[in-house]
């Protein structure tokens, strides 16, 4: 699954570790979601687009 | 212990160090007690048994970590170590299962026994994270 949180971490100027926080979660699951090799459950996928405050479907889109 | 370790973590070491430790003691004391004052009777079943307790507590503590750690991504990396580690263990087992039936090796060879292998590929299984971690940040 491909998505766009690299680029929207990167627009709010934001590094690994701050997402990581902000979402309560490690900078090696962050990591791992950015480079496409972990996929996120739906309710981590849910808790990253209500921080974005954008729907699912903008973040995250099947490859 | 850094920053970034998780609570789950931070309670699996402390766990996993206060097993070590009362292994390290049991181990001694009772391979103390049969060389030197064997006991005999009912009394040798549960005398024998008591340094396995710490290593089931070890057991414990792992797949405690399994249910404590909240972060996925973690969790998975342990699920996967751990099913690496029980796939390395069976097959040792079952190598050396058929070694010994078909009288290759003796069957009265005092072998680590299963736990010891499975620490193994347990460790094996780090190293297998540890190397696709390192894939996925560089």
């Amino acid at each position: 699954m491909k998505n766009r949180l690299k680029v929207l971490r990167a627009e709010r100027d934001w590094n690994q570790s701050d997402l990581a926080d902000a979402l309560g979660i490690s900078r090696q699951s962050v990591n791992a979601i950015e480079t496409g090799r972990y996929d996120p459950s739906l309710p981590l996928a849910f808790r990253i687009a209500a921080l974005f405050k954008m729907p699912v479907e903008a973040i995250f889109e099947d490859a | 212990m850094s920053k970034s370790t998780s609570p789950a973590i931070r309670r699996y070491l402390k766990r996993l160090l206060g097993f070590m430790s009362i292994y390290l003691v049991l181990i001694f004391v009772v391979g103390y007690l049969f060389r030197n004052h064997p006991p005999v009777g009912l009394l040798a079943w549960p005398l024998a048994v008591v340094p396995a307790l710490p290593i089931i507590g070890v057991i414990w503590t792992i797949f405690r970590l399994l249910r404590e750690e909240t972060d996925e991504y973690m969790r998975t990396l342990f699920i996967r170590q751990a099913l690496f580690a029980t796939g390395f263990c069976l097959t040792i087992m079952t190598t050396w299962e058929f070694l010994q039936n078909y009288e290759v090796v003796s069957n009265d060879r005092h072998g680590f026994g299963a736990t010891f292998i499975w620490f193994i590929g347990l460790g094996l299984g780090a190293v297998v994270n540890c190397r696709d971690t390192m894939r996925v940040e560089s």
